[in-house]
């Protein structure tokens, strides 16, 4: 990867936090948190990998992504209208009556969405299935799905890893966004998550652990992901929750639901770019 | 006599042979459920999902949006309840076209006792938006039924049983559709609407009361949802009264829905039969439905305390 394309995607990304936050204080709530911390991820994704088309978001022989993590849907938007999939000014109907974006995803409101995500665990099963009729009907696009740690207490997704590895879904790529937070509280004052890396190698996953914020170690990962046969991979990207906006990094209260306001709303719209509405 | 499990398998093994367009998924109870069978026919269409119904739930659901018609099987207090959220936001809020069918309904499940004995799961999925409700009165009905819902689009809830079931239908001479009952007996008295297990014993009830010159119409009400409200009003205005029978709590399932359009369109008298809101306990089915008051006496009597009541006013 050179110079130019990471410099074309941290602009991208660039541009993604500024639609995130601009509609986080559109709606009035929301889960920014989240949302920043995967932004990176999902540039990449929705820029250099996803063979999608916003002119056929039905095509069968497309890629899918499914955000699981359904609350970090900003992002997901943020993602979606960048590619043309609906206008921004959507944005302003964020979570408002009539509006297609709804608190969650919503597949039937909402062009190139794909699964009502938003009880955890849920969308991760999905892409599992979509994985798998992929295979049964011989269809030859992949499937991506992007987790939170957080969503990772569910035991949904633990039957859903044992499934995964025994169905040897390798045109599957699951992502962690590794926040280390979750909605309360730090993940290790929650329930005993660790140690994550080795409970993935043991179910039967091909796991890579890698900074989730670089351009260059999320583009090795999913080279390698995809060469893996038999064998479903996760790919644990370490991240910070809140990234780019000072007062939100690291910081529980912004998992959300919630939006900055006066001071902090200015604070954020200065450090992501924006001009003051 | 054929249990209805064993129907349902059948059914899944005949149909393979006609149409390519559905799999089968199955939480390793498959002796239960019936599709052992079909594993065996058609082991490229069976998926084996593990003791693992919440997951099995969402996967159906990616998988129906390759084209394919995912039948998810298991007993019905697992999909109705352990997975039900995962049947309302991963299948029925974005409405995909998936078919959950279970066995193992009230307490025609037996000896296993209370905890697999499902009497809830009319009322629950009755409530969730976009699903459809169905549970068949035999065999022949099973048959046409499941083919009907593999070709309506959309999510359903489809009923099959466990104990063996006396042949209601004529094999080749039913037209299924859904949200239609069926009068399977006409009469001038009383209408008696029934599901599933009970509208055997339905029958065997309106034969008993027929001896002492009570007509009584009998109304097999294989859709729970949509309930054909038409034809409830239509037996309230031309029966006067009403009694409901099903192997279910008596709350919120068949007896809740044709209370509802009542109260809305024609009030009438009612009285709802089934379990009378209480778990159970272990025993043979006949023994069970004997002790908890779902027996055709059972039936028999709740008739003749509504004609008694419905006089004396």
């Amino acid at each position: 990867m050179n110079r130019n394309k990471i410099s074309q995607l941290s602009d991208q990304a660039d541009s993604l936090r500024r639609h995130i936050i601009t509609m986080n204080c559109y709606a009035g709530s929301g889960h920014p948190g989240g949302a920043l911390s995967a932004v990176e991820i999902i540039v990449y994704l929705f820029s250099e990998v996803l063979r999608i088309n916003s002119g056929n978001p039905h095509d069968p022989n497309r890629d899918r992504f499914i955000l699981s993590k359904g609350h970090a849907c900003l992002v997901l938007y943020a993602a979606l209208a960048d590619k043309g999939f609906f206008s921004p000014e959507e944005f302003k109907k964020l979570r408002h009556v009539g509006g297609m974006l709804q608190g969650h995803p919503d597949r039937l409101k909402t062009p190139g969405v794909e699964f009502n995500s938003g009880s955890l665990g849920q969308g991760f099963s999905f892409a599992l299935g979509c994985a798998l009729g992929a295979k049964l009907t011989k269809c030859e696009n992949d499937v991506y799905v992007l987790l939170g740690d957080g969503e990772m207490n569910e035991g949904q997704i633990w039957e859903g890893l044992m499934f995964g590895a025994f169905h040897h879904l390798d045109n599957l790529v699951a992502i962690v966004d590794y926040n280390k937070l979750q909605s309360d509280d730090y993940s290790r004052n929650v329930t005993g998550l660790e140690p994550l890396y080795d409970k993935l190698v043991a179910f039967g996953w091909h796991v890579q652990e890698i900074d989730g914020h670089d351009f260059l170690q999320i583009g090795n990962a999913f080279d390698l992901a995809k060469k893996k046969k038999k064998q479903p991979s996760i790919i644990l990207a370490h991240t910070v929750k809140g990234k780019g906006i000072s007062f939100m990094e690291n910081v529980p209260k912004w998992h959300g639901s919630l939006c900055p306001t006066g001071k902090e709303q200015e604070k954020a719209f200065i450090e992501c770019g924006l001009e003051n509405r | 006599m054929k249990n209805m499990r064993d129907a349902f398998g059948e059914c899944l093994v005949e149909l393979a042979t006609l149409r390519e367009d559905f799999v089968v998924l199955d939480a390793d109870v498959a002796g239960g459920t019936g599709t052992h069978v079909f594993r065996e026919a058609y082991p490229d269409r069976f998926i084996q999902c593990g003791i693992a119904e919440q997951n099995m739930m969402s996967v159906a659901a990616g998988i129906s949006t390759t084209g394919l018609i995912p039948v998810v099987t298991c007993y019905a207090v697992f999909a109705a309840m352990r997975a039900l959220d995962q049947a309302r936001n991963s299948i029925a809020y974005p409405h995909f076209n998936v078919k959950v069918v279970v066995s193992h309904l009230g307490l025609d499940v037996g000896p296993d006792g209370p905890t697999h004995q499902c009497i809830e799961d009319l009322a629950i999925m009755r409530s969730i938006p976009n699903f459809t409700v169905i549970s068949p009165a035999d065999p022949v009905e099973l048959h046409a039924a499941f083919q009907a819902i593999l070709d309506h689009e959309g999510p359903v809830y489809f009923r099959t049983g466990r104990s063996p079931l006396p042949q209601i239908f004529e094999s080749g001479d039913i037209r299924f559709e859904i949200g239609k009952g069926q009068v399977l007996r006409n009469g001038t008295d009383v209408t008696i609407i029934a599901v599933g297990v009970m509208v055997h014993r339905a029958l065997n009830a309106a034969e008993l009361l027929a001896e002492e010159g009570i007509s009584c119409r009998v109304v097999n009400m294989s859709t729970i949802k949509p309930i054909d409200a038409g034809l409830i009003e239509e037996s309230a205005r031309e029966t006067g009264c009403i009694v409901t029978a099903e192997d279910h709590n008596i709350i919120g399932g068949l007896g809740g829905a044709v209370a509802e359009v009542l109260a809305e369109t024609y009030p009438v008298r009612l009285i709802r039969l089934g379990v009378r809101d209480v778990f159970a306990e272990s025993g043979d089915p006949e023994e069970l439905a004997a002790a908890y008051g779902l027996m055709p006496t059972d039936i028999y009597n709740g008739v003749r305390n509504l004609l008694s009541r419905e006089q004396s006013r």
